[in-house]
C-alpha cells in the first residue's frame, strides 16, 4: 500500500533529544535493510506534558490520521506507549461520533 | 472485589455526554438539551456544563445526514442517571448518535501526574544551573548522543 509515512516523518523536524524521560530508543525502529528511520522523533505529548487527550480535539487528532484514515503507528510518530494508547482511545471515540472518519477512500 | 465496586458506586463520577442532533431539527436543540438536563437532575445528577458545540460536518453519513449539531453535557452523578439518559436518547429520533465517556478517573490521573511533575520540578534545581557535569556526560556529548 502506498503511504507516505516517510514524508511525514521527515517533514516535521521535531527535536531529537529535547526531553530526558528515557522513552526514546537511540536507534530508529528500522528492521529489514533499506527502510530504516533516519530520525526517531520524541513523543510530542511528552514534550508538551500532555496528561489527557480529549476526543473532541479534532485538530490535534487529525495530525495522527493519514489520508487513509488509519491511526498513525507509533514507530512513525515516535509517540511513547502511554500517549499512543491515549491517542488511539481518543481517535476511536471521535470516530464513534463522526468527528473523524473510520476510513476514507 | 465486591467491596471495591460498592465503594465506586458511592463516589461521584463525572461523565461527558456528546450527542448529535438532526440538522433539520436545529431549532429543537435548546429544548432537547433542556429536557435531557431535566432527566439528569430528576435522577439526582448534577449538570456541570451544557453547551452546544455548533453545527459541523460529519466525518461520515449517519442516516443520510451529512452534518449535525453537536451538544456536550457534562454530568456529575452516581452513574444511574446515565442509563436513563441513554435510553431516552436511543428512543429519540432527533438524536443521531451519542457517546458517553467517563472522565473522572482520567482527570484524576492527569491531576496526579501534574502534581508529581510540579513536585519534581520544585525539588530539582533549575536546569543547567547547579548540575555537575561529569566526564560521563561529556563523553556522551562527544559521541553525538
Amino acid at each position: 500500500m502506498a503511504t507516505n509515512y516517510e514524508d511525514r516523518q521527515r517533514g516535521g523536524g521535531g527535536g531529537y533529544d529535547s526531553d530526558d524521560d528515557g522513552d526514546r530508543r537511540p536507534m530508529g525502529g528500522g528492521r529489514g535493510g533499506g527502510r530504516r528511520m533516519h530520525r526517531r522523533r520524541v513523543c510530542r505529548f511528552c514534550i508538551d506534558k500532555v496528561d489527557l487527550i480529549d476526543f473532541k480535539d479534532v485538530r490535534l487528532l487529525q495530525n495522527y490520521l493519514p489520508e487513509r484514515g488509519k491511526i498513525l503507528p507509533r514507530r512513525i510518530s515516535g509517540n511513547c506507549a502511554t500517549h499512543q494508547r491515549m491517542l488511539a482511545e481518543a481517535i476511536k471515540r471521535a470516530r464513534n461520533i463522526a468527528l473523524l472518519p473510520y476510513t476514507t477512500d | 472485589m465486591t467491596v471495591h465496586w460498592r465503594f465506586e458506586l458511592d463516589t461521584k463520577r463525572q461523565y461527558e455526554v456528546v450527542f448529535i442532533v438532526d440538522p433539520t431539527a436545529d431549532d429543537e436543540v435548546p429544548k432537547l438539551t433542556e429536557s435531557f438536563s431535566q432527566i439528569i437532575t430528576d435522577q439526582g445528577g448534577v449538570i456541570v456544563k451544557a453547551e452546544t458545540m455548533g453545527k459541523r460536518q460529519l466525518a461520515y453519513e449517519i442516516l443520510h445526514h451529512k452534518d449535525g449539531t453537536f451538544v456536550l453535557i457534562e454530568i456529575e452523578g452516581s452513574g444511574k442517571e446515565i442509563a436513563e439518559l441513554e435510553r431516552r436518547m436511543r428512543v429519540n429520533d432527533r438524536v443521531l448518535r451519542y457517546i458517553t465517556v467517563r472522565v473522572d478517573e482520567d482527570r484524576r490521573r492527569a491531576e496526579k501526574l501534574k502534581d508529581r511533575r510540579a513536585r519534581k520540578a520544585a525539588k530539582r534545581p533549575a536546569p543547567g544551573e547547579h548540575r555537575r557535569r561529569g566526564p560521563a556526560m561529556e563523553f556522551a556529548e562527544a559521541s553525538g548522543e
